[in-house]
């Protein structure tokens, strides 16, 4: 499946990444990378948008729960500064074309990502779940719970996860947890979604420049 | 081998948990007097037993003498009394406070007075489940992993009146086992089930709003994150009726709204969806059965 890619600079792909090297001309798969306006009426199977914490319905308007066209959502999955994972969590709507989800499918998969379908809401899939804990675990930090380093050893040695949470948090930037957690808690209000306080001192100082 | 702690009871070993510890601490070269209600339950668990060792000598994880002398460090019991001469009793009996409870208060005149009691709760508060023995002191949290026999990590909490020499002669204990401790306070879930339980209610939450299907969202999980199973996946491993359980043992103590019970979970089990065990969870498998089996 061929694709053109238009704007940037992107969070999804950074300069120098090979899906960028990939793109055609007049690729039948129109990807909007950040920076750039979304076109409408275009010939293409699908048109993929690029997201950071806004919805896909701010690019293409509402209609009352009928959304739904060839225009896709998508944001490759990071960890605040880490690179990007190979996750593109690809933003669909109720009416969207099945054959822009084919053919964006197509075009993430051909580039060797995974991609994992929802639906426009506030942090997809991974941010909305992952926000909340990482909240706690800062909680529990703060609350004497544990070490960091225990923390983060027991979701290592009792999950099986590649890394704790905290160390994640603190090696792609708190500040970045906090932006996303703060969007989220903007959304629902709930306090899962509250940013914890290490969070906000790191927002803060890295508003400060310190 | 721990300066102090020869003999280790362990009461519930009829059941995965128990029988887990019991091997941790046979193979670390104690003596170990299994104990449960039922009998045909330690039967049962010591042919398990027999036969995971059995598997360690095919691999050549352990020699055959070796295997022998583990398998003879075993003794098996259903009278509580037979615990008299233990060092150490963890007891995995059922998560339920008043059951642990009566459990501590009847082995506290059996022990010697120098025993530790350790807990291998994953909800309860130790100071609670202590509460009442006659040697609160002397009551640690000992949370083994499942598989225990495979897993290295021990959550270790101390209860409010828990004397700090016990919680360091456990500590020191669950080394000599081979073990990794981490210390956590005494609060619901320590670390890892304060984590994971909220943390699956999310996900189930998210099915429950419409956000992705359950192969979607554990793909994500997977993907972006490099976990080995998804949360939706892995509550259809733990089972959803036992999700439940353990909200319920949360909710209550935290009001922690992420540890309430979604309502689509408390459906499913209405629904008979109770995960691999009953064939179909948030994933169909066809037909009910443990996992790995």
């Amino acid at each position: 499946m061929s694709y053109a890619v238009i704007g940037g600079p992107s969070r999804s792909f950074p300069e120098g990444d090979r899906f960028l090297v990939g793109g055609a001309p007049k690729g039948s798969v129109l990807v909007v990378l950040s920076g750039a306006a979304v076109p409408t009426g275009t010939a293409h199977t699908a048109v993929l948008v690029e997201l950071q914490h806004e919805s896909l319905g701010e690019h293409t308007g509402e209609t009352n729960g009928e959304e739904g066209s060839n225009i896709l959502g998508f944001a490759r999955w990071r960890n605040g500064d880490d690179p990007p994972s190979p996750l593109v969590e690809l933003v669909v709507q109720k009416n969207t074309a099945p054959a822009a989800i084919a053919a964006a499918c197509a075009v993430f998969e051909g580039a060797g990502l995974s991609v994992a379908l929802c639906t426009d809401q506030p942090g997809r899939i991974l941010d909305r779940l992952l926000r909340p804990k990482y909240n706690a675990a800062l909680r529990f930090l703060d609350e004497g719970l544990a070490t960091q380093a225990d923390m983060d050893l027991t979701c290592r040695l009792g999950l099986g996860y590649p890394d704790g949470p905290i160390e994640r948090l603190l090696r792609g930037g708190l500040h970045h947890h906090h932006e996303a957690s703060a969007a989220l808690f903007e959304a629902f209000g709930t306090p899962g979604f509250a940013p914890a306080r290490r969070s906000v001192v790191a927002a803060r100082r890295v508003a400060k420049g310190t | 081998m721990s300066a102090t702690i020869q003999r280790v009871g362990v009461c519930g070993a009829g059941g995965t948990m128990g029988a887990g510890i019991a091997i941790v601490a046979a193979r670390a070269g104690f003596e170990v007097v299994r104990y449960d209600v039922s009998t045909a339950a330690l039967e049962r668990s010591l042919r398990d037993t027999a036969g995971f060792f059995g598997k360690s000598v095919e691999r050549g994880k352990m020699t055959p003498e070796d295997r022998d002398a583990v398998m003879r460090r075993f003794s098996d019991t259903t009278a509580l009394d037979r615990l008299a001469g233990c060092d150490l009793v963890i007891e995995a009996v059922f998560e339920e406070l008043s059951v642990k409870q009566a459990l501590l208060k009847a082995l506290h005149p059996i022990l010697p007075p120098h025993a530790i009691i350790a807990s291998n709760t994953s909800t309860l508060s130790i100071t609670e489940i202590a509460s009442g023995c006659g040697r609160e002191d002397r009551v640690v949290g000992m949370h083994f992993c499942l598989p225990a026999q495979l897993m290295k990590l021990i959550e270790m909490s101390p209860g409010v009146n828990t004397a700090p020499e016990v919680f360091q002669a456990a500590w020191d204990w669950t080394l000599a086992a081979g073990q990794q401790p981490v210390r956590t306070q005494d609060k619901p879930g320590f670390i890892l089930n304060a984590l994971l339980v909220p943390f699956n209610n999310d996900a189930i939450r998210l099915v429950e709003a419409g956000v992705a299907e359950p192969a979607d969202i554990d793909r994500a999980v997977k993907t972006g994150l490099g976990y080995k199973m998804g949360p939706l996946e892995l509550i259809d491993l733990i089972g959803l009726d036992t999700q439940i359980r353990l909200c319920e043992a949360f909710y209550p103590v935290t009001l922690d709204p992420r540890a309430a019970a979604p309502p689509l979970l408390r459906r499913m089990v209405a629904a008979g969806r109770l995960g691999r065990k009953s064939g179909r969870g948030f994933f169909d498998y066809g037909k009910p059965g443990m996992y790995g089996a």
